[in-house]
């Protein structure tokens, strides 16, 4: 991530409708040069026709987008300094792979000399050396996706958007091209933006996400920041899996505040809100932020947690529902109240799991800095 | 049961069953067998050929000696050409605009341009007669300018079959190709070019087969539209026949045979077999 945050794209109150479908609604953003960029979101949210409109392969009905400062309406997307990745990697089938990876270069006007070492080049930069000669139909779906990366990088574009590059890959291939992109995007220094609807995808690649919802930014924040710091209840629910309750504003003073959630109780929190007394917020609590207690140990935890010095949050339920995960096992807690709670619990022994079992009555703490509050 | 039994017929395995391959045998007789009957008797060594008489080339001289023949054959082939070409162009740009673009009519437009394939041909020649007597259309031209009308009613009929297998195949072209390339910096020229035309090649092909045959064996439409001397080779060998089925007519028929399958077999090795069978 670059200190001297320069835009190198901006996008300044663009709005785009498909006759009466307003598909992005007044979005402005910057995306800095360097930056690993990644717009998040639901499918149909709007966030590919964004992507479209840099490309080129749109035009805003609205507003403007600048890329390195010179505005783009009127220019056609073959004469922008921006390359982009399809999701179906659009690789040209009747070519050879150093012929797709050249094709740019021949359009270009380059020399024969140096488009074969920018193509070797750019083939080594995939780990695709040696495959030039290959047609595509030879190749697997990653490799392909490789292809089509090469031959976007070897334009050298100041930037490159990505549509859903992951989506057609397999889990174990997906999780190995998140950091291979990474990799590669900090080796070449080109600004990448990609689109996605998979958060794991975004966090593990991103130093920005923009989170996009029903054609609006609905936070722009790194990775931690949205995950820890959601600001509204569609991002805190979006990215993650989190439990939210809703409740009341009680007390709030500058190092401490609580919220009475009906059905959970009152929940404690050790920093201020600045929300005005008795206003409607919701609590957003991560399922992992929650400890679960064995049974028989809940009486030492209450009373050590009403010890601590931030408050205390503290439940007791009886366990409705178990998916054993591997490296982790869900629950479904079931309140009192008859509220549900989801808490994570990772399986650091092999035995873990044997702890609880259904109809369990079990007791639950959090800490006072793990909830978030909402105010929308 | 020797020949069937060292492994078990599959259930899906029906070329190993009996009646399976009786019944293809049965369709390849009902099909082929005329065409070898005729070429058969190409060979014959009698004038009135009903029955064999003996083996002879002669025949076959005597076809590629008849002038009036062979201008027919080098008329219909010309023709073939110039309306395949045409037809090539005017087919492939037809099917490019109704898939490519939105405009007033397009139903319509996209309704009647088949209109030509299902309109009988006996309509369509007569219709071709009386246009052509309307415009005043020259008759006294000299070769290969004479063929003109031919040509044109050949294009009519020929074309809307290239538009039907380019606008097939155009419908699994995938539209982020087209976009790959404008972004890589191609021009719409550019695209058409390297993008388009690649992947609708194997239907061009076909196309152009399509409209070459038939162009080569049309007898309606050419017979209301050919003068004095402008006869194509089927209206010459109805001529022919006319008078008497002589072997004659026959070496002719097996040369144009021979010629087809041959022009056939070049476009598939040309293209690869499975990528024309792709296109239907």
């Amino acid at each position: 991530m670059t200190e001297t945050a320069k835009p190198i794209i901006q996008i300044q109150n663009v709005s785009k409708r498909f006759g009466k479908v307003t598909a992005v609604d007044n979005v402005s953003l910057d995306i800095n040069a360097g930056e690993f960029f990644v717009l998040l979101g639901p499918s149909g949210c709007g966030k590919t026709t964004l992507l479209r409109m840099i490309a080129g392969f749109e035009l805003p009905t609205e507003g403007r987008i600048l890329i390195d400062g010179q505005d783009m309406a009127g220019i056609p997307p073959n004469k922008r300094p921006v390359n982009m990745v399809f999701q179906s990697y659009a690789v040209f089938p009747h070519m050879s792979v150093a012929d797709n990876v050249a094709y740019g270069l021949k359009i270009a006007g380059v020399k024969g000399g140096e488009i074969k070492d920018r193509v070797a080049e750019a083939l080594d930069l995939v780990k695709l050396g040696g495959f030039g000669e290959r047609m595509p139909d030879q190749m697997s779906g990653g490799q392909r996706q490789r292809v089509a990366l090469a031959r976007s990088l070897v334009m050298r574009p100041k930037v490159l958007l990505l549509d859903e590059p992951l989506s057609a890959l397999d889990a174990k291939l997906r999780a190995q091209m998140q950091f291979e992109l990474s990799e590669l995007q900090e080796k070449v220094g080109i600004t990448f933006v990609t689109v996605t609807h998979d958060q794991d995808e975004a966090l593990s690649m991103a130093c920005r996400i923009g989170v996009i919802n029903k054609g609006e930014v609905a936070q722009l924040a790194t990775p931690s920041d949205l995950y820890e710091y959601p600001s509204n209840r569609f991002v805190a629910d979006f990215v993650g899996s989190v439990n939210i309750f809703e409740g009341k504003l009680t007390l709030d003073e500058p190092d401490k505040a609580a919220v009475d959630c009906p059905g959970v109780g009152k929940i404690y929190l050790n920093h201020g809100v600045t929300g005005p007394h008795g206003a409607d917020v919701w609590i957003a609590l991560r399922p992992e932020k929650i400890y679960l207690h064995v049974p028989g140990e809940g009486k030492a935890v209450k009373a050590a947690a009403q010890d601590a010095p931030d408050g205390y949050n503290f439940a007791r339920g009886k366990i409705k529902g178990m998916s054993y995960l591997g490296d982790i096992t869900l629950f479904e807690i079931e309140l009192e109240s008859g509220a549900r709670i989801r808490v994570s619990r990772p399986n650091l022994s092999r035995h873990d799991q044997e702890d609880f079992t259904w109809d369990d009555k079990v007791s639950m703490h959090w800490r006072a800095d793990s909830p978030v509050v909402l105010l929308g | 049961m020797a020949l069937f039994a060292r492994t078990p017929v599959a259930p899906l395995e029906y070329s190993r069953t009996l009646w399976m391959r009786l019944w293809v045998g049965a369709v390849m007789v009902f099909l082929y067998a005329p065409l070898v009957v005729l070429m058969i008797f190409s060979f014959n060594d009698s004038k009135r050929n009903v029955v064999w008489r003996g083996f002879t080339t002669k025949y076959y001289e005597k076809a590629l000696g008849n002038d009036q023949l062979v201008e027919a054959l080098i008329n219909s082939l010309t023709i073939a050409a110039l309306a395949t070409l045409a037809s090539l162009v005017l087919g492939t740009l037809a099917a490019v605009m109704l898939w490519r673009f939105r405009f007033p009519w397009k139903g319509a437009i996209d309704g009647t341009i088949s209109l030509p394939i299902i309109v009988p041909e006996i309509c369509l020649g007569v219709a071709f007669l009386m246009f052509f007597a309307a415009v005043g259309w020259p008759t006294d031209l000299v070769w290969p300018f004479n063929l003109g009308a031919i040509t044109i009613a050949h294009i009519t009929f020929c074309f809307p079959f290239v538009t039907m297998v380019v606008r097939s195949r155009l419908a699994s072209f995938n539209r982020e190709q087209e976009e790959a390339a404008k972004d890589l910096g191609a021009s719409e020229g550019q695209v058409f070019r390297d993008v388009l035309i690649p992947h609708i090649k194997p239907a061009l092909v076909a196309g152009a087969l399509l409209s070459f045959t038939l162009s080569l064996d049309d007898f309606v439409i050419t017979y209301f539209t050919s003068g004095p001397d402008t006869i194509t080779f089927p209206v010459k060998v109805y001529s022919m026949v006319r008078f008497s089925v002589t072997p004659e007519v026959n070496a002719a028929s097996t040369l144009l045979i021979i010629l087809t399958v041959i022009l056939t077999f070049v476009a598939l090795k040309a293209q690869g077999v499975k990528a024309i069978a792709e296109t239907h």
